[in-house]
């Protein structure tokens, strides 16, 4: 297999092969002497665009997208070594500090966002779930995030997405972070209200919302 | 089986406008509808409008029940909301549910301690969503133990195990499944419940998904379903899983839904 070859496989993979397939691959392309970043931005990478919008397009279903990041994140475990061990940095897009807001134990819709926002290049922090507004905002401080994405799934806990917002503000450091809110009961109207930067509505969403506000920042 | 007719829900769009408009007509349709579908109880959700919540509950409630002889379930986790609901409320109607979150728990345990009001137990806790069966067994056993020392009979209780959808973990159905036994075959008399259109949640096809899932769930105890009463092929799928799953004497139900022509789509 030439270089191209295992680029075109690596981006085929990430879109409907196996962990292990993806796994192997990974090894090829270190045995191949192939750039790691490389094979990243040109293979597994272009494998989550594709496989992103088809989802968008309603032409690929989540088990796909989920099996896509799984088989991404299979041949990441192969290629971070050998990036650290060359010495190269792995360019991160940006940093995401997400969580569930107080009172809401939800993770599933959290995580998927997580999971596909990590394997489209940003730098993600999860926070878990049942999150006090001030421990998100002590946490976004520490770790310099960009972003702050608040998941809330029940109506009930919703109001605490606007009180990062709030403490946020009363706190003067507002204007630090791009704040995005997502989950079921969650809508555009809602972030509006609470002036919040964004809303997604799936994973897919999120990871253009993010983009967006990135480019927005520089 | 006690079907909890779920369309008065203001997630849903037509619902959102006719509460907002306070359009008497328009939820009295939709509930007629479900309960001549044969719904046990009217599910009133209001949970969008937060802040407006316990009016919209006090408004639903007195709506439905001026058309519908039956009983309403009153769908929150707003302890305001469900006191807003059973001040106006007439008969014995279903909440909408308790969990083990503490601060829902502590709020909740008052309003419904000691009433014959049936409730829906939901299997979630502090701890977050319940993965595995052991897991939902454990919240189910403090939820069924805690409901009973405050005067709840075990009859009046219906764990709802929590469906999750098997598109993000293939277990998840399977689990869901392994806690009804469990459930019902350690706390006879308790009820098991769900609504379960979540198992399909990121599939194509759902409906063929949900009613699959429900002919299994039956076999394995289930006994209330929080549906869309008008979908008449689900309605179907419960009267025949029902009847395969030994729990209707010489297929009268059966025989009598074919009558009916309930198996005609």
């Amino acid at each position: 297999m030439d270089k191209n070859q295992i680029l075109e496989k690596l981006a085929a993979v990430v879109m409907d092969g196996t962990e292990d397939e993806a796994k192997v691959l990974a090894q090829a392309v270190v045995a191949n002497k192939i750039d790691p970043l490389e094979a990243i931005e040109q293979g597994l990478s272009k494998g989550m665009e594709i496989i992103g919008g088809r989802f968008e397009r309603g032409e690929a279903y989540l088990p796909e997208l989920l099996m896509a990041a799984a088989s991404f994140n299979a041949a990441m475990a192969v290629l971070k070594p050998e990036i650290e061990a060359q010495k190269k940095q792995l360019v991160k897009l940006g940093k995401v500090l997400i969580g569930t807001v107080k009172g809401d134990v939800h993770s599933i819709g959290k995580d998927i966002v997580a999971s596909v926002l990590d394997t489209s290049g940003f730098d993600v922090v999860d926070m878990g779930v049942d999150n006090p507004s001030l421990n998100i905002i002590q946490q976004a401080e520490k770790i310099q995030a960009d972003v702050i994405a608040l998941s809330s799934v029940m109506t009930t806990t919703m109001p605490a997405q606007k009180e990062v917002i709030d403490t946020l503000k009363e706190m003067g450091i507002r204007q630090k972070y791009f704040v995005i809110i997502g989950g079921g009961p969650v809508n555009p109207e809602w972030a509006d209200r609470i002036g919040a930067d964004g809303y997604g509505k799936s994973a897919i969403d999120a990871v253009a919302l993010v983009k967006g506000l990135m480019a927005k920042k520089k | 089986m006690i079907i909890v007719g779920e369309l008065i829900n203001a997630s849903r769009k037509a619902i959102t406008e006719a509460i907002k408009n306070r359009d008497v007509e328009a939820i009295q349709a939709v509930a007629c509808q479900e309960h001549e579908a044969g719904a046990h109880y009217i599910d009133v959700n209001a949970g969008i409008f937060l802040e407006e919540e316990e009016d919209y509950i006090r408004w639903l409630v007195q709506t439905v029940q001026a058309v519908v002889e039956g009983p309403c379930s009153i769908d929150t986790p707003n302890p305001k909301a469900i006191e807003a609901g059973l001040s106006v409320h007439q008969g014995t109607p279903m909440i909408n549910s308790i969990s083990l979150e503490s601060d829902r728990y502590n709020k909740m345990i008052p309003l419904l301690a000691g009433t014959d009001c049936r409730i829906v137990a939901l299997c979630m806790s502090d701890e977050g969503m319940p993965k595995t069966a052991e897991d939902r067994l454990r919240v189910a056993d403090k939820l069924i133990n805690g409901l009973v020392q405050n005067r709840i009979p075990l009859e009046n209780i219906y764990v709802d195990p929590l469906v999750q959808p098997i598109s993000v973990d293939r277990t998840f159905g399977i689990e869901f499944l392994k806690a009804i036994a469990l459930i019902k075959e350690k706390f006879v008399g308790v009820h098991a419940m769900c609504g379960l259109s979540n198992v399909s949640y990121g599939l194509p096809g759902r409906p063929f998904v949900n009613q699959t899932f429900m002919s299994m769930a039956v076999a394995l105890g289930l006994d209330g379903a929080i549906i869309n009463p008008l979908d008449k092929r689900m309605m179907a799928n419960i009267i025949a899983a029902e009847a395969l799953a030994g729990r209707d004497n010489f297929c009268m139900n059966f025989m009598k839904a074919h009558r009916a022509k309930k198996f005609e789509f």
